[in-house]
C-alpha cells in the first residue's frame, strides 16, 4: 500500500512502487484533471504541485510521491487568482493542455508574484500548447500577477 | 456545466414538457417541425436540430458539431438564442448523440471539418430560434386575448406593449407546444441582434480551468480493461515472435489479443497494460518497404515532377507566355509530411454487448463511429450509442476512425468495456499525415513586371482517393490543389498540373488541408516575382488582385495595422501572405528577425486581418485566427516528420518539436467588417504565416526558403544560395 495526501486529503492505493505518480492520480483515483501528454515530461500536461512545486507527474514514481504534499488542478481554490484571470482572458480553446499550464504558472506565481516577461517564459517554455494559446496565456499571468482582474 | 448527457435522458427531455423544434433539411430548404407533428412522422423522417424550452424557462440547443476549441458549443448556442431572443444565463448546451436526426445538412453526415460548423448550421438553427419566438408570440398574445402585433419578445419574456404584461417563455411553452411551426418565421434585423456580433463568453471555460471537462481519455465504466497495442515499426511489417508468456506474468494482465494493428494487452489498470505490452518484447520482420526514408522520400517526389499530370486548371495559354516572357523564373518548393500532435493522444473507450453498445470517443466524425461499430458488432443503429467527449486537438485527426475500430475489436474480443489509450509515441508513428509534396512552378514576366504566365506541378499524395474516393474528379483530389485551382492572383495564362503520388505513408486531413501548403508555395512565388520586378511585395499583390476587393482589403489592413514599409533594425524584416481558404480571406504580416551566421530566425510579431464575412463571436474568431496561425508557424519552423528503415522515426516531443512559448509571436489580429457571405474560421489563420515569415526571411538577410521547416540548417543552405 503505498499512502499519499492530495488536496489535503488522505489516500492509500495498492499499486507497485514504480508506477508514474500520473496514472495513480488520474486512472486510480481519478482526479483527471490531470492529463497524460506525452509520458517523457515533455509537454507538461500532466503538471502537479509537490511541496508547492510544478513537476511533471509522468516523471515521478508513485513511492516517491509518499509523505509529501500533492496538489492537482482539483485542488487549486475556484477563487485562485490564476484561474480567474484564465476566464477573464478566455485562454483555453481545446483545453486538454491548459490544466497543465495553470499549474505551472500557478507554481510561478507563488514563488513569484511579479514575474518579468523572462522569467514567465522560463518558467512555461516546459508547457506545449497545440491550439496556439500561448498569447494568452502570458497576457493571463500577467493580469494574474496585477492581482486578478481587468480595471 | 454538463455538456454531456446520454441518449436516455436526451429522448427524456424532448418529450417531456415544453415547447421543442426540429429542423429537418429538405430538398428545398428547411422544414420546422413540433414534438408533436415529430411523433407524427415516419421513421425515415429526419429532422437535425432540436431546440428545447422547458417551463422553467431553461433554452436548450443540442449540438451536433464536435468542441475541439474552435468554440461551437457556445457560437451555435448563441445563434438559437439570439433569434429566440432568450435570456443567456438561461441557455444550456446539450451535446448530440450519433444519429440521423443529427447529421449536418448540407453533408448528410454528423462530422465536423472544413471550417464549416457555423457555415452550415446557421441558417437551420436561426429558423429554429426565429419560429419558436413567433409561436411564443402567438401563444402569448391568446393568453392575453391581444393581437399578436401588440406583443413583444423581450430577454426570455414575451411583454404586452400596452399593458406592459409579461409572461416568461417557460410560462408560455405549454400553449406554444400547440401550435402549428411556422415555416418562413422573418429574420431578425442586424440591429435587433443581442448576442451575435459579441464577445459572449465560451460555455466550456469554467470545466477547461477548473479540470472537469471530460475529455475521451477520462472515461471509465465499471469492469473496464485497459488495452495497449503494439504496433509495427515499419510499414505492414510482420510480427514473427513475441512472449506471450512474459505479458501474462505481469501482474493485472488478462489477456494478450491478437488486433490487425498488432497485438494488445488488456489489463485491469493502464500501468500493467503498458507494462505487459514492454514485455512482449516483439520481433518484425519483412518491413514491406525497408528502403524507406525521409531521403527517399525525397528523391521519389522530385523525380515524380518529370511525370505528366493531370491537368486542374488550364486558363489561356501557358506554354506560349512563357515563351515570350521577358523573365522567365522558375522555383521548385518542397513541403515535408506533418503530424498532428494533438495534445490528448488518440484513445477510444468502448463497451460492447449482445444487445448494444456504447462508446465514449473525442471524435470529429460520429457518422463514421457509428458506420465503424455497426459493421464490427453487427448491430442497428439505435441499439449504438455514441457519446461524444470533449476533444483534447482534432485537426483533422479525429475525424479517422481506425482507434474507435480497435477499442470494439478488443471489447468485443474481450467481452469488457475496453479502454484504449494511445501512447505519444504510437499517435505519433501512425499518424494519418498531412501529405509531403513537391512543387515546381514557372511563370513569365514582360517587360513591365506584369505576370503574364504561371504554370504550377505539384506531386502531392491523395487522401481523397482514401477518405472521399467518390469525390475525386477526373482524377483529381481537390485537396491536393485546392488554393492553385482556385488561386485568385489574375493572371492571364495559368495552368495547373496535379501528379498524383502516393506512398506507403497514409495521408489524411491535417488543419487547413491542401492550404496549409499551397499557400506557402504561392505566397512565396508572387514575392520572388515582386523582387523579380523590383515591386513591393504588397503592391505586387494589390495589382494582380484588382477583381478580388476581399483579397486587397485584409492586405491593405493587415499591412496597415503592422506599419509595412516603416524601416526595421538591420537583420528584421516584414513578409506579407494571404490566402484565401474556406469562405474566408486572411492576410498576415511577419515581423521576423534572421541570423545570417547561425541561421535562427525569430519571428516577433504577427499581425493578421481576416475577412470571415459577418462574425457570430469575434473573441472566438480572433482566438482562431491566434491559434491557427500559431500553429502553422509551429510547422513553419520546426516541424518534419522523419522517416527510415521503411517507417516513421519522430516519436515524440522530443524529436518532433512543437513551438513553444518563448518562440511564440505577439498577435495581433483584425476583423475587417464585411457583409459577405460566412467564411470558415477554424483553419482559415494557418495558411499564410509560413509564406509571411518566410518571405520576410527574404527581405532581412536575402536567403529565399523553399522548403519547410525552417530550421537553422534550410536557412543557411538557402542563404549559401544567394
Amino acid at each position: 500500500m503505498i499512502s499519499l495526501e492530495i488536496n489535503g486529503k488522505s489516500y492509500k492505493v495498492d499499486v507497485a512502487p514504480d508506477v508514474p505518480l500520473l496514472w495513480v492520480i488520474r486512472e486510480r483515483l481519478k482526479l483527471t484533471g490531470t492529463k497524460y501528454g506525452c509520458g517523457i515530461g515533455m509537454c507538461g500536461s500532466c503538471t502537479v504541485h509537490i511541496d508547492g512545486k510544478a513537476q511533471r507527474s509522468c516523471q515521478i514514481a508513485v513511492v516517491d510521491a509518499q509523505g509529501r504534499k500533492i496538489t492537482t488542478i482539483e485542488g487549486l481554490p475556484e477563487n485562485h487568482p490564476i484561474k480567474k484571470a484564465w476566464i477573464q482572458e478566455q485562454v483555453p480553446q481545446c483545453g486538454y493542455c491548459q490544466t497543465g499550464q495553470i499549474m505551472q504558472a500557478a507554481a510561478l506565481l507563488a514563488e513569484d508574484p511579479h514575474p518579468s516577461e523572462t522569467k514567465i517564459l522560463q518558467a512555461m517554455d516546459g508547457n506545449l500548447c497545440r491550439c496556439g494559446t500561448y498569447s494568452k496565456i502570458k497576457s493571463a499571468i500577467r493580469l494574474a500577477s496585477k492581482g486578478g482582474s481587468r480595471p | 456545466m454538463k455538456t454531456t448527457i446520454t441518449r436516455r435522458h436526451f429522448l427524456k427531455i424532448t418529450a417531456g414538457a415544453g415547447l421543442s423544434i426540429a429542423v429537418a433539411a429538405t430538398p428545398m430548404g428547411y422544414r420546422l417541425l413540433s414534438a408533436g407533428e415529430m411523433e407524427k412522422e415516419p421513421f425515415s423522417f429526419r429532422p437535425s436540430v432540436w431546440l428545447k424550452i422547458l417551463p422553467d424557462n431553461m433554452v436548450i440547443v443540442v449540438v451536433n458539431k464536435s468542441e475541439m476549441g474552435q468554440g461551437v458549443y457556445t457560437s451555435l448556442p448563441m445563434i438559437v438564442a439570439d433569434e429566440l431572443d432568450a435570456d443567456w444565463k438561461n441557455v444550456r448546451m446539450e451535446v448530440a448523440p450519433a444519429a440521423d436526426a443529427y447529421k449536418d445538412p448540407e453533408w448528410g453526415t454528423q462530422a465536423t471539418g472544413g471550417s464549416s460548423s457555423i457555415r452550415h448550421m446557421h441558417e437551420p438553427l436561426r429558423k429554429a430560434g426565429a419560429a419558436a419566438r413567433e409561436m411564443l408570440l402567438i401563444a402569448a398574445a391568446r393568453e392575453w386575448n391581444v393581437g399578436v402585433k401588440e406583443c413583444a419578445v423581450d430577454f426570455g419574456k414575451v411583454r404586452h406593449l400596452t399593458s406592459n404584461r409579461m409572461l416568461t417563455y417557460g410560462q408560455l411553452t405549454n400553449e406554444a407546444s400547440k401550435l402549428e411551426v411556422p415555416q418562413n418565421p422573418a429574420l431578425k434585423m442586424e440591429k435587433q441582434l443581442r448576442y451575435i456580433g459579441k464577445e459572449i463568453p465560451r460555455f466550456d471555460m469554467h470545466d477547461k480551468v477548473n479540470g472537469t471537462a471530460q475529455f475521451g481519455i477520462d472515461s471509465f465504466l465499471p469492469g473496464m480493461l485497459y488495452a495497449a497495442i503494439i504496433r509495427p515499426p515499419a510499414y505492414e511489417a510482420n510480427l514473427v515472435s513475441f512472449n506471450k508468456e512474459a505479458a501474462e506474468g505481469v501482474a493485472g494482465v488478462r489477456a494478450v489479443v491478437p488486433i490487425h494493428s498488432g497485438m494488445a494487452v488488456c489489463a485491469d489498470t493502464i500501468d500493467a497494460a503498458w507494462k505487459g505490452r514492454d514485455a512482449l518484447k516483439p520481433d518484425w520482420k519483412n518491413a514491406r518497404h525497408p528502403d524507406l526514408s525521409t531521403k527517399s522520400l525525397e528523391k521519389d517526389f522530385i523525380s515524380h515532377l518529370e511525370i505528366k499530370g493531370i491537368i486542374a486548371r488550364n486558363d489561356g495559354d501557358v506554354t506560349s507566355a512563357l515563351k515570350a516572357a521577358a523573365t522567365r523564373i522558375e522555383s521548385v518548393y518542397q513541403l515535408p509530411f506533418l503530424s498532428h500532435a494533438t495534445m490528448e493522444p488518440m484513445n477510444c473507450t468502448a463497451h460492447v454487448r449482445p444487445d448494444g453498445c456504447d462508446i465514449w470517443v473525442p471524435t470529429q466524425n460520429q457518422s463514421g463511429v457509428l458506420k465503424t461499430a455497426m459493421q464490427i458488432t453487427g448491430l442497428k443503429p439505435e441499439q449504438i450509442n455514441v457519446h461524444t467527449t470533449f476533444l483534447g486537438g482534432g485537426f483533422g485527426r479525429r475525424f479517422e476512425k481506425d482507434f474507435v475500430e480497435e477499442a470494439l475489436l478488443l471489447s468485443l474480443s474481450t467481452g469488457k468495456p475496453a479502454k484504449l489509450v494511445w501512447k505519444r509515441e504510437e499517435d505519433m508513428q501512425n499518424d494519418l499525415y498531412r501529405p509531403m509534396n513537391v512543387s515546381r512552378i514557372q511563370a513569365s514576366l514582360d517587360n513591365d513586371g506584369r505576370v503574364t504566365g504561371w504554370s504550377h506541378k505539384i506531386v502531392c499524395p491523395s487522401i481523397f482517393a482514401r477518405v472521399f474516393p467518390q469525390y475525386m474528379k477526373n482524377g483529381i483530389d481537390n485537396a491536393a490543389v485546392e488554393g492553385l485551382e482556385n488561386m485568385e492572383y489574375e493572371v492571364p495564362n495559368i495552368t495547373v498540373e496535379y501528379v498524383r503520388f502516393d506512398t506507403p505513408v497514409p495521408v489524411g486531413f491535417w488543419r487547413s488541408v491542401g492550404s496549409s501548403h499551397n499557400a506557402f508555395t504561392v505566397e512565396s512565388f508572387v514575392d520572388e516575382l515582386a523582387h523579380a520586378a523590383g515591386k513591393d511585395p504588397l503592391e505586387f499583390r494589390l495589382g494582380l488582385l484588382k477583381k478580388h476587393p476581399r483579397a486587397q482589403r485584409v492586405l491593405q489592413v493587415a499591412a496597415e495595422k503592422a506599419g509595412w514599409g516603416k524601416p526595421m533594425a538591420k537583420g528584421q524584416a516584414r513578409g506579407i501572405a494571404y490566402h484565401m481558404s474556406f469562405g474566408s480571406y486572411v492576410a498576415e504580416v511577419a515581423e521576423v528577425s534572421a541570423n545570417r551566421k547561425d541561421g535562427t530566425i525569430k519571428v516577433h510579431k504577427v499581425t493578421c486581418a481576416v475577412d470571415c464575412g459577418s462574425t457570430v463571436n469575434p473573441g472566438i474568431v480572433s482566438a482562431q485566427m491566434m491559434g491557427g496561425l500559431t500553429m502553422g508557424l509551429s510547422s513553419a519552423l520546426k516541424e518534419k516528420v522523419e522517416l527510415a528503415d521503411g517507417g516513421v522515426k519522430s516519436a515524440n516531443f522530443g524529436d518532433y518539436e512543437l513551438l513553444r512559448m518563448s518562440e511564440a509571436p505577439e498577435v495581433d489580429v483584425h476583423i475587417v467588417k464585411s457583409d459577405e457571405k460566412l467564411g470558415g474560421i477554424g483553419e482559415p489563420g494557418v495558411p499564410p504565416v509560413a509564406p509571411a515569415v518566410a518571405n520576410a526571411v527574404f527581405t532581412a538577410v536575402g536567403a529565399r526558403i523553399r522548403q519547410l521547416p525552417m530550421k537553422p540548417e534550410t536557412v543557411l543552405e538557402a542563404l549559401k544560395q544567394t
